[in-house]
């Protein structure tokens, strides 16, 4: 389908600005070129802001926190609180104790299939997902199921790779979900769901709501009471901050609700030899040391991103993301596995006849690009589309318009080195 | 420092990506097995015809692929055929790797040594036998899986 070729306001988003907090952008691969990395949604880099917030907390005043009677313990304490405040602020939380420190996305949906399902979902019940969540939206609820016998549900994406809300308000009504959990954003499709619009519907069927945002949270601006969702998770290392931390939200009557998750220090009232009593929110979810420096890099990750502008990222990833799903859609033989631009981000997901993923991602890398080769974590998302890889290119704001081109480019001469040429095998014993 | 793709997909390599020996499936096969690498989805299955006195008489292979699991399930069976059943099951995943020739990351050594787990586990799999015989049960070999991160 021929688009028509739109300027993009380049000089709206001062790219090179951003790109130069990053000093890892510098990198030069694949004999001399420039590092393209187009792999954000498996993980993004980080700013200088948020290393030297890190190695600021190792070098001046860090301890365990909420421990010790001293001054580095009160410094970090104070520090990892103020980060709870920061991120609470980030995603619009009313109370900063609605924000817990997790693992990861991750380790936050685990937490509210064990510590939520188990004490509200029964056999027979309905937990509603998506087809096109990404394992870590599936796996726990699989669990659930396991242990209580509850249903697990899919809605289906129609030829335009999205779910219409007839199709998600008929789900809910024949269904009648405990819990209808589903990503805000594909990390393989692009495409974005209505959060606020699903999330009314689903509470209209008395279902809960699980959001998962690890896609969303570093790329648009998110508002968890506006958006009315019961709980969000998302990351911290795709949101410009360190791995092992990501963020549970949960309305605070649900999470006071809940028995904890894990258990063992830091996250008690007392014990005795007979048992023991909760300590309150957060620390109820949040046993044993937690990511003090990780969550202290969260936060110095979320003020980063607030002073660049989430409206301003998505507008420009918007821009970009379409650059490139327009340029590839133009090479023969390729197959975008997503929706049309307006309707997606910065992904695009593609397969080409006759070059598998991980060939494709290979000769990138040759390239200087990073891709990502694989199912990305959407196995049952690939199977409902009859593939079993696909290549996912992913932009961040400080990618270019440059960087689009390179990959267009490389895309079409490694769709012309491997397609048959008559090649013929030389026999073993000639 | 991880080989270029020029070190890859070297000119025989391709030759038999194209134009690979023995690709499809083999009337009256003794030994037959499937496996695939789930973390990319490649497959790969393989037909033997064993003689009575224990030879490969002939040896085929089918499957869907990247370059590299593709290739070297081609370059696999060819050198496989003639061989003994001794020889076969001694033939190591290092001995693999060197049949195939360019150097590759331990994520690609996987695409590599598909064919070669599937050929020393299809001669435990006689045609015919109980079809409960465990396709798993082939030799495992070392490496990091591919990575599961999103």
């Amino acid at each position: 389908m021929n688009m028509p070729i739109e300027t993009p306001p380049r000089a709206a988003f001062d790219v090179l600005k951003y790109r130069a907090d990053f000093p890892i952008l510098e990198r030069i691969v694949a004999d001399g070129k420039p590092l393209a990395f187009l792999d954000n949604a498996a993980s993004s880099q980080r700013p200088q802001a948020v290393i030297d917030a890190m190695s600021d907390c190792y070098q001046r005043y860090y301890a365990n926190v909420h421990r010790g009677i001293h001054t580095l313990s009160e410094e970090s304490t104070d520090y990892y609180e103020q980060a709870r405040r920061g991120v609470a602020q980030f995603i619009g939380a009313a109370e900063s104790h609605e924000v817990i420190f997790t693992g990861g996305t991750t380790a936050a949906i685990n937490t509210v299939a064990r510590a939520w399902g188990d004490a509200n979902v029964k056999a027979g019940d309905t937990i509603l997902l998506t087809i096109a969540e990404h394992h870590a939206n599936i796996v726990p609820w699989h669990q659930l199921a396991e242990r209580t016998g509850c249903k697990i549900e899919f809605l289906p994406l129609d030829e335009n790779f999205t779910i219409t809300d007839e199709v998600v308000a008929d789900h809910l009504q024949r269904l009648r979900p405990k819990m209808f959990a589903f990503t805000a954003s594909s990390n393989t499709l692009g495409v974005e769901f209505p959060v606020q619009r699903w999330t009314s519907m689903a509470h209209d069927h008395g279902s809960r709501v699980l959001v998962d945002a690890a896609q969303a949270a570093p790329h648009q601006p998110l508002d968890v009471q506006a958006l009315d969702v019961d709980f969000l998770a998302f990351s911290g290392h795709k949101t410009c901050g360190p791995t092992g931390i990501g963020v549970l939200y949960g309305k605070s009557e649900l999470l006071e609700a809940m028995p904890p998750f894990l258990s063992g220090g830091g996250m008690i009232n007392q014990v005795t030899t007979d048992g023991f009593t909760c300590a309150a929110l957060p620390d109820k979810f949040e046993a044993g040391t937690p990511p003090i420096v990780e969550a202290i890099g969260l936060h110095a990750a979320t003020e980063y991103l607030t002073s660049v502008g989430l409206d301003a990222i998505h507008a420009y990833e918007k821009e970009l993301g379409s650059y490139a799903d327009r340029g590839l859609r133009e090479i023969e033989g390729v197959r975008i596995i997503g929706p049309e631009p307006d309707l997606k981000a910065g992904i695009v997901s593609f397969v080409i006849n006759g070059v598998h993923a991980h060939d494709m991602s290979q000769t990138l890398d040759s390239y200087g690009i990073a891709v990502r080769a694989g199912h990305h974590c959407t196995m049952p998302l690939h199977k409902s589309l009859g593939l079993s890889a696909s290549t996912r290119a992913s932009f961040y704001f400080y990618n270019t318009f440059d960087e689009a081109d390179r990959l267009i480019a490389a895309v079409a001469e490694i769709r012309k080195r491997f397609a048959p040429s008559g090649r013929k095998r030389r026999p073993r014993n000639a | 420092m991880s080989p270029s793709e020029h070190d890859i997909y070297e000119e025989h390599v391709l030759d038999h990506y194209e134009d690979p020996y023995h690709r499809g499936l083999l009337d009256h096969a003794t030994h037959s097995d499937e496996g695939n690498n789930p973390l990319c989805g490649d497959v790969i299955h393989i037909d033997l015809k064993l003689s009575d006195d224990g030879k490969v008489q002939e040896a085929w292979f089918d499957g869907d692929g990247c370059v590299i699991s593709q290739a070297s399930a081609s370059m696999l069976v060819e050198q496989m055929e003639g061989k003994t059943l001794e020889e076969l099951k001694s033939f190591s995943a290092d001995e693999m790797l060197a049949l195939f020739g360019p150097k590759l990351t331990p994520n690609r050594q996987k695409c590599c040594l598909l064919s070669w787990r599937v050929l020393q586990s299809a001669v435990h799999s006689p045609v015919d036998a109980d079809a409960d015989t465990d396709d798993n049960e082939g030799p495992h070999f070392g490496g990091p899986s591919l990575s599961e991160e999103s």
